[in-house]
C-alpha cells in the first residue's frame, strides 16, 4: 500500500448546517411496516422544519439504502417529492453497505468544494422490519422464462418447472456472498487473531450505551432528532447495563472457534430500523441565509482490504484509510479531539485501535515507519455509538456526522481553540470510509 | 393550511341544519348560532354599521364613522329611512358624556335596532375609563357603559356578540389602536369574544396599516405549538404574514415539525423550563432578523384536588405555565429586544377558579399578575404585554371532558351557547400582537363567549 499523499486539492470549503434523524428501533419494533422511504422522507422533513427549508430548491438530496426493495429503485428522489422541500431538487441513490451515509456525504461535499451545487442532503435509511423478500432463483427464472414464452403451451411448460421447495422465500441476508460467512463470523476470526479479550469489548458496549444515555440526558439530541411514530429515543439504548449483566451474556459469533468466542449479542450491534439526514452547503449559502455553521467537512477516504483470501479482516480497511488520509491533511491522531468509530462490533473498534498499536502491521500492512499510534480513549465516541443507538446501515453515517459537528463547535465555543473529528466506518464488501471534520 | 374555522361541535351543526334544526326548536333547546369566523375576502360586517351616540360625543361619532367608511363599511349615522335593514353591527359612541341622563337617548337607539341586528351582528360600545379626578358624574357615566356591555352581551341572539373599546390615558378615539381594536370587534376575527370591555390607551400610530397581513414582515415564536391552540396559534400568525418559530418539548417533535412545515416556519424542540430557554429562543430567531413576538402558549394540566396533590403535580405545573414565562421574558428584557410583542396564555379557571385546579389556576392567575407587571417593562423598550383568557375550547384535551360536564362548559355557561376553536384565541393572540393594538398594555383579553365564570 502507498503512503505517498496525494496532494490536499485547493477548493473552497464545504460546511456542516446541522443534521437530523429519527430515533432509531430495533427492527421489528416501533418501525415495523414502514418503508425506507417513509422513514427517509420523516429525516427529511424534521430537518426541513428545524432550517426553514420549505420550498426550497437544494442542489441535491444524495443517499441510500443497503436492504433496498427493487420498487424503491429512486429511494431518495421519492422521498424529496414526498418532502417539503421544491419537487425541483435533484437526488440519486447510493449504495455502499454500512458506509452509504458517510459515501453519500462524501459525494455531495465534492460537488460543493467544486463550485458545482451551493447545498446539499446526504442521508441514508434503513429497515430490517420492512427488507424485500425474494423468491427463490428457481422460482424467479421459471417466472420470467413463462412471461418470455410465446404459446400458451410454453408458458405452462415454464410454470410447471416450479418445484414446492422453490416457493420458500430467500430472507435478506447480510452474509458475505464470496465467503458465506456472517459479518459476525468475519469479525469473529479478526477479533481471535488481535486477541481481544471479552472484557474489553464489554467495557466498550457499557460506555457506549452510558455515553448515549448521558448525551440524551443533557438535550444533546434535542437538535440532532426529531421523535417518529411514538418513539422519541433510540429504543436499543440500555442506560441500565452494566458489565456484570453483558458479562452473563453467551457468545454467539466465533463459537466455532471454541474457547476464544468473545462477542455476545451485547457487544454487537443490533439489527435496527431507522435514517439521517446531514445538510451541507458552501459557507456562502449558509451565510446568506444566516444558518449556523457547526463545522466544515474537511477531506475523507475510503479504502478496501482483501478479505476474500483470508489476507485481511472483513472490516479493517478504515485501519488503512485513516492513516492516508490524515497525512494527506498533515494531521496525526494527537490532532483529533474526537474518535467517531462506528461500532459494527465492540470488537471492531478493538482491533483498529491494536492494529494501529501495531508496530509490525503498520510497517508491513499500512507502509508506514512505525506503529501509527495510541488513541485517548476519553476521546472514543463521548456521546456513544452504534452499539448503543443501534446501526440502520446506511443511516449510520448520518448520524456520526451530525453528531461529530456538534461536538467540534461545542469543544471550540468552550476552548476558542479549533476541534477535529475524526469518523471511520467499515462496510461489508471489506469496505471502509473516513472523515475529518473541523470546527469553523 | 387546514380549515380551522369548521366547527366541531355536532350539536351546534345538527340544530343549525335541516330535520334537526325544526325538531330542536320545536323543543326549545338551546340553539348555538353556526359562529361567522374570518376570511380573507369576505366584508368586514354582515350588514351596514350603524354609529349613534350622545350629543357631546358627535364628534367622535363622526371620526369613526369616516374611519369606518374608509374600509368599505356601509355606515349609517341614524336609523332613519333604514327601513327592513339588518344590522351588521351598531356602534355606540359615549366618549365625550357627562352625567349618566346624557346616554340615555342614545342607549335607547341602540336597543331600538337590537332586534333588527342580523345573525353574528356586532355590538361596539366606545367609552373613555374612569380615571382619577373624574368627578362623580363623569365617573359614573363612563363605569356605566362596563356593565351595560356585558348585560347587552347577554340579551344578543344568533352569534351576535358586544363589546367596549375603553379609551385610557386620553386616547383619541381615531387613533390606530382605538380604531383596531373597534375593528377586531366588529370583525368576525373576534366570534368567540363576548362581554369584553378592552382599556386601549394612547399608541404611536404606524405607517401604512396593511389590514391583509398585519403580522408582515414580523417574526414571531410560539411555544407550546406543536398542537392545537398552540398550532392554530402558529397558522394564525403565519396566515397574518408573520414568519413563525414554533417551539415545543422535544417528545412533540414529530407533529412540530409537521406544523412548522405546514406554515413555512421553523422548528425548535425544546423545553420551556430549561434555564437558558430565553436565550435559546433569542439564538433560533437570530437568523431571521431577531424576535418580534413571543406567544407564551406551552402549558400543562396535572388536576389533583388539594388535598391529594402530590409535589410533582403542583411543581410541574407551575414550572411550565408560570415559571418559565418570568424566566424567558427576564432573559428576552435583559438582551433588550426591542418592541417585543408578548402574548401570553392565560384561562378563566385563572380568574374564576375551578375545583382540582388549584396549581393551573394558581399558574394562570401568576400569569395575569405577571402581565400587569411586565407591561410597563416591555413599554420601556416599546413593547407590550398581555394575556389572553380562553374559556372553554373545543380541543382534543377538552374532548376527553366527560359528556355532561362538557355540555355544560359548553352550552350553559357561555352566552354563544359553545365551546370556541382554538383559532378564536389564535385570532385575539394575533391581533394583541399586530402593529395596531400597540395602545393595549398590561390587559387580559378574555376568549370565553361571555362565559359567566369570572370574578
Amino acid at each position: 500500500m502507498s503512503t505517498t499523499p496525494s496532494p490536499v486539492p485547493s477548493t473552497r470549503e464545504a460546511v456542516i448546517i446541522g443534521g437530523n434523524r429519527i430515533p432509531f428501533s430495533r427492527a421489528g419494533k416501533k418501525y415495523v411496516r414502514t418503508s425506507n422511504q417513509d422513514m427517509f422522507t420523516a429525516a427529511l422533513e424534521g430537518l426541513v422544519a428545524r432550517f426553514g427549508l420549505q420550498g426550497e430548491r437544494l442542489g441535491e438530496v444524495a443517499g441510500g439504502a443497503v436492504l433496498k426493495h427493487s420498487k424503491n429503485f429512486n429511494l431518495i428522489r421519492e422521498s424529496v417529492l414526498g418532502s417539503s422541500l421544491a419537487p425541483t431538487t435533484p437526488a440519486y441513490d447510493v449504495q455502499q453497505a454500512c458506509a452509504t451515509g458517510l459515501e453519500a456525504a462524501i459525494a455531495v461535499t465534492n460537488k460543493i468544494k467544486l463550485g458545482q451545487i451551493e447545498s446539499a442532503i446526504a442521508g441514508g435509511t434503513d429497515t430490517v422490519s420492512d427488507a424485500p423478500i425474494v423468491v427463490s432463483d428457481r422460482l424467479r427464472a421459471a417466472l420470467l422464462d413463462a412471461n418470455h414464452a410465446k404459446t400458451t403451451g410454453a408458458k405452462i411448460k415454464a410454470l410447471l418447472s416450479v418445484r414446492p421447495k422453490d416457493l420458500a422465500p430467500a430472507t435478506p441476508s447480510t452474509g458475505e456472498p464470496r465467503t458465506h460467512l456472517s459479518m459476525g463470523e468475519h469479525q469473529a476470526i479478526t477479533t481471535a487473531k488481535w486477541g481481544i479479550s471479552r472484557e474489553a469489548q464489554d467495557e466498550i458496549a457499557y460506555n457506549s450505551h452510558q455515553n448515549l444515555a448521558r448525551a440524551w440526558e443533557s438535550g444533546f439530541f434535542d437538535d440532532l432528532v426529531t421523535p417518529f411514530k411514538g418513539l422519541t429515543r433510540d429504543d436499543n439504548m440500555r442506560p441500565d447495563t452494566s458489565l456484570e449483566k453483558l458479562a452473563k451474556l453467551k457468545p454467539v459469533f466465533g463459537t466455532k472457534l471454541g474457547e476464544s468466542a468473545t462477542m455476545t449479542a451485547g457487544n454487537s450491534t443490533p439489527l435496527t430500523d431507522g435514517a439521517s439526514a446531514v445538510l451541507f452547503s458552501s459557507r456562502e449559502w449558509a451565510e446568506e441565509r444566516d444558518l449556523p455553521i457547526l463545522a466544515k467537512f474537511v477531506d475523507a477516504e475510503t479504502a478496501a482490504v482483501d478479505f476474500v483470501h483470508g489476507h485481511e479482516g472483513l472490516l479493517m480497511a478504515p485501519a488503512a484509510a485513516v492513516p492516508r488520509l490524515l497525512a494527506r491533511n498533515g494531521l496525526t491522531l494527537e490532532d483529533i479531539d474526537f474518535f467517531e468509530i462506528h461500532e459494527a462490533f465492540a470488537s471492531t473498534v478493538l482491533t483498529t485501535l491494536a492494529a494501529w498499536e501495531d508496530e509490525e502491521y503498520c510497517r508491513t500492512e499500512l507502509g508506514l515507519d512505525g506503529a501509527f499510534g495510541k488513541i485517548d480513549r476519553s476521546k472514543l465516541n463521548v456521546n456513544g455509538s452504534s452499539l448503543a443507538a443501534g446501526h440502520p446501515f446506511a443511516a449510520t453515517g448520518g448520524r456520526i456526522i451530525a453528531t461529530a459537528a456538534k461536538l467540534v463547535a461545542a469543544k471550540a465555543a468552550e476552548t476558542g481553540r479549533p476541534a477535529r473529528a475524526l469518523i471511520s466506518v467499515c462496510a461489508a464488501g471489506g469496505l471502509g470510509a473516513v472523515a475529518v471534520v473541523e470546527s469553523v | 393550511m387546514a380549515d380551522q374555522s369548521a366547527p366541531s361541535d355536532k350539536y351546534t351543526v345538527a340544530v343549525n341544519r335541516g330535520f334537526t334544526k325544526t325538531i330542536a326548536k320545536k323543543l326549545g333547546l338551546p340553539r348555538p348560532a353556526i359562529l361567522r369566523r374570518y376570511t380573507p375576502d369576505a366584508p368586514l360586517t354582515v350588514g351596514p354599521v350603524l354609529v349613534v351616540s350622545d350629543d357631546a360625543s358627535a364628534g367622535d361619532a363622526d371620526a369613526l364613522a369616516k374611519a369606518l367608511l374608509a374600509w368599505d363599511v356601509d355606515v349609517r349615522r341614524s336609523t332613519e329611512g333604514a327601513g327592513d335593514v339588518r344590522w351588521g353591527g351598531v356602534v355606540l359612541v359615549g366618549t365625550s358624556a357627562e352625567s349618566p341622563e346624557a346616554v340615555s337617548e342614545a342607549v335607547l337607539t341602540l336597543g331600538s335596532t337590537l332586534r333588527r341586528l342580523a345573525g353574528n351582528g356586532r355590538v361596539v360600545v366606545v367609552s373613555r375609563a374612569p380615571e382619577a379626578g373624574d368627578s362623580p358624574a363623569v365617573a359614573a357615566t363612563r363605569a356605566g357603559f362596563e356593565g351595560f356591555t356585558r348585560s347587552v352581551g347577554k340579551e344578543l341572539r344568533a352569534g351576535a356578540t358586544a363589546n367596549g373599546v375603553q379609551l385610557t390615558g386620553g386616547a383619541a378615539v381615531d387613533s390606530a389602536s382605538a380604531l383596531g381594536t373597534l375593528r377586531f370587534f366588529l370583525s368576525a376575527k373576534s366570534a368567540y369574544v363576548d362581554g369584553q370591555v378592552l382599556p386601549v390607551g394612547p399608541s404611536d400610530t404606524p405607517e401604512d396599516l396593511n389590514w391583509e397581513q398585519p403580522l408582515a414582515g414580523k417574526v414571531a415564536v410560539v411555544t407550546g405549538a406543536a398542537r392545537g391552540i398552540g398550532a392554530a396559534i402558529a397558522r394564525t400568525l403565519a396566515r397574518d404574514g408573520a414568519k413563525v418559530v414554533v417551539v415545543d418539548v422535544p417528545a412533540a417533535g414529530e407533529s412540530l415539525a409537521a406544523v412548522a412545515n405546514e406554515i413555512k416556519g421553523t422548528s425548535v424542540q425544546l423545553d420551556v423550563t430549561a434555564d437558558d430557554a430565553g436565550t435559546k429562543i433569542l439564538e433560533a430567531t437570530r437568523h431571521l432578523g431577531g424576535i418580534d413576538i413571543l406567544v407564551h402558549n406551552a402549558g400543562i394540566l396535572r388536576d389533583k384536588l388539594l388535598a391529594n396533590m402530590k409535589p410533582a403535580q403542583w411543581d410541574a405545573v407551575i414550572a411550565v405555565n408560570l415559571a418559565s414565562q418570568l424566566r424567558i421574558n427576564e432573559q428576552l428584557l435583559a438582551a433588550g429586544v426591542e418592541g417585543l410583542r408578548i402574548v401570553s396564555l392565560a384561562s378563566t379557571s385563572g380568574i374564576a377558579g375551578n375545583k382540582g385546579q388549584t396549581n393551573y389556576a394558581y399558574s394562570k392567575s401568576g400569569v395575569i399578575g405577571h402581565t400587569a407587571a411586565t407591561a410597563p417593562l416591555v413599554a420601556q423598550l416599546g413593547g407590550t404585554a398581555n394575556a389572553v383568557a380562553p374559556g372553554f375550547i373545543e380541543t382534543e384535551m377538552t374532548r376527553s371532558i366527560p359528556f355532561a360536564t362538557r355540555e355544560v362548559g359548553r352550552r350553559i355557561i357561555p352566552s354563544l351557547q359553545q365551546g370556541g376553536l382554538p383559532l378564536d384565541v389564535a385570532e385575539a393572540i394575533a391581533f394583541l400582537s399586530s402593529p395596531v393594538a400597540h395602545g393595549v398594555n398590561g390587559q387580559v383579553l378574555r376568549v370565553c363567549g361571555q362565559s359567566m365564570l369570572g370574578k
